[in-house]
């Protein structure tokens, strides 16, 4: 597998499947991880650097999981490689900061990936379609043991895997889900559930993490505790409180369609036509556009568009996706315009609402 | 019920809050609430508590470590607190105490309860278990004012500690 293959498929975690999908995207878990003794990422010199990266990669080729796995340098990429890894959620955008001696594993269609020299020697993901944490951390956690017989991890008994930060330190995990959200967002609700998510000690953030805005009613809601807990329980906690995010989603859309169908439908079929009228389209123009055609598929009220499809779309508009497609580097004009082509050309032949 | 913060206001909101097994109770007034509930809101969010850090860097660092250097990646505390990150594993026994005391305010817990990536067979180490079962015993015996059952337990543990520390 190559880099430039991966465009050609649909990622695990967009194939629209698994439990609660019509609101849920994916669940993702995340392990941070460090070497014993050696410094952290941000305070180890280059040779140590290098050292870290090889033994990682080295530990990580015999891993079962990785058998078939892309292994990527990031100093071999250019600046088009590392936003197209950003947008497909393959890395952070902070491991495209600085290309020394920083590693990204990618497994096969997709699901785990990982880091090697972010802040923490290893940040590994596992990326799974739906409301689907355990199979996300059933798949990560017998990676995280096979590479412990391999390398040996920074670990207290008293406080768990060490960590750059101390935020992640204790069990290093971080559980999240990508959930849609435009009901709440539509009637108001959402701050209101967003400070409840706060005070039951959970984040939320945008649609590409840290430090992100929320575009197109997309919301990454994670645990912010790692330590005094086990791993179980962190994601138990996780899921209990989105499950009735997840029924506050789905109250909202059912009273919308019993009250208002007619406004909700024009939105959505206006959403729908400018999608496949227009030259030229900005991406967050997009995104907003397809969340409310996305919200329309799981209502029933777009038909003859696979949700997947929609899926795919929220990438394949990002701006490396268009440069790749187009296997150019493009303006962002350019960008615009080759933008609104490819809505066209996936979105006619599917009837108006 | 008056309130605990102005002692003069009616309490009509009740806080509760566990910490590792101890329990406080705060009876406050619909005023004195208003004023906490702003302070725990200033608190929630991850930015905010990486914020923060520099904070509770410099409170903690006039309590000891002031000039202390790990030995594996010469990093000092004042480094910590500036960037917020630690330089290595060893970091961890360096500065133990400050960040206990951190890792205690992030988390609200200070022992790992999750996966090891030791072999099962070491997985719950015995000074561990040791270890909490005299702090528990410890706590037992604080509740019920027995204080010099207390003070030997006190000494075992420390003792225990010790051990361990040296070993590590």
């Amino acid at each position: 597998m190559e880099l430039n293959d991966l465009i050609n498929h649909t990622s695990e975690w967009l194939k629209g499947t698994g439990p609660n999908s019509e609101i849920i995207i994916s669940s993702r878990i995340r392990l941070a991880r460090n070497l014993a003794k050696h410094p952290f990422s941000h305070r180890a010199k280059k040779p140590g650097q290098e050292e870290v990266l090889r033994s990682v990669e080295a530990g990580l080729a015999d891993c079962h999981a990785l058998k078939a796995a892309l292994f990527l340098k990031l100093a071999d990429l250019d600046e088009v490689d590392k936003q197209f890894l950003i947008e497909r959620h393959l890395m952070s955008r902070d491991h495209a900061l600085g290309d020394d001696h920083k590693g990204l594993a990618i497994s096969d269609r997709e699901i785990i990936s990982v880091m090697i020299n972010e802040e923490d020697h290893l940040r590994m993901q596992a990326l799974q379609s739906g409301f689907n944490l355990r199979q996300a951390w059933q798949i990560l956690d017998a990676l995280d043991d096979e590479l412990a017989a391999k390398v040996e991890y920074a670990f207290s008994n008293e406080w768990g895997y060490l960590t750059a930060c101390p935020t992640n330190t204790g069990t290093g995990l971080r559980a999240s889900v990508m959930a849609h959200l435009p009901a709440l967002v539509m009637t108001k609700q959402i701050n209101k559930v967003l400070q409840a998510i706060a005070k039951l000690g959970l984040t939320a953030r945008g649609f590409y993490g840290e430090g992100t805005e929320a575009v197109g009613n997309f919301f990454q809601i994670s645990n912010q505790v790692a330590l005094g807990h086990s791993e179980d329980e962190l994601i138990e906690n996780l899921e209990r409180i989105i499950r009735q995010v997840i029924e506050h989603e789905q109250n909202a859309r059912d009273a919308m369609s019993r009250q208002d169908r007619m406004r909700l439908s024009d939105r959505i079929g206006r959403a729908f036509g400018t999608l496949q009228s227009a030259y030229i389209i900005s991406s967050n123009e997009t995104v907003d556009l397809l969340s409310s055609v996305r919200l329309g598929v799981d209502m029933d009220i777009v038909k003859d568009i696979d949700r997947s499809a929609v899926n795919e779309l929220f990438i394949l508009i990002q701006p490396a996706h268009l440069q790749k497609l187009e296997g150019k580097k493009l303006s962002s004009a350019e960008r615009d315009v080759k933008r609104a082509t490819l809505i066209r050309s996936k979105l006619i032949g599917n009837s108006h609402p | 019920m008056t309130c605990d913060v102005c002692k003069q206001g009616q309490a009509t909101v009740h806080l509760t809050e566990i910490v590792d097994d101890q329990m406080t109770e705060l009876h406050l007034c619909e005023e004195c609430a208003s004023q906490k509930g702003a302070q725990m809101e200033s608190h929630f969010g991850l930015a905010d508590l990486l914020a923060g850090l520099a904070d509770f860097g410099k409170q903690l660092e006039t309590e000891e470590v002031a000039g202390q250097k790990c030995a594996n990646c010469a990093l000092t505390f004042e480094d910590f607190r500036k960037v917020g990150r630690l330089g290595c594993s060893e970091c961890y026994t360096t500065f133990h105490r400050s960040l206990a005391t951190l890792l205690k305010r992030i988390h609200g817990s200070t022992h790992h309860l999750g996966k090891s990536p030791m072999k099962t067979a070491t997985r719950t180490p015995k000074v561990k278990s040791e270890l909490v079962e005299l702090k528990r015993k410890l706590q037992e015996a604080i509740d019920v004012e027995e204080f010099e059952t207390a003070a030997r337990l006190r000494d075992q543990i420390r003792e225990l500690e010790q051990n361990k520390h040296r070993k590590a």
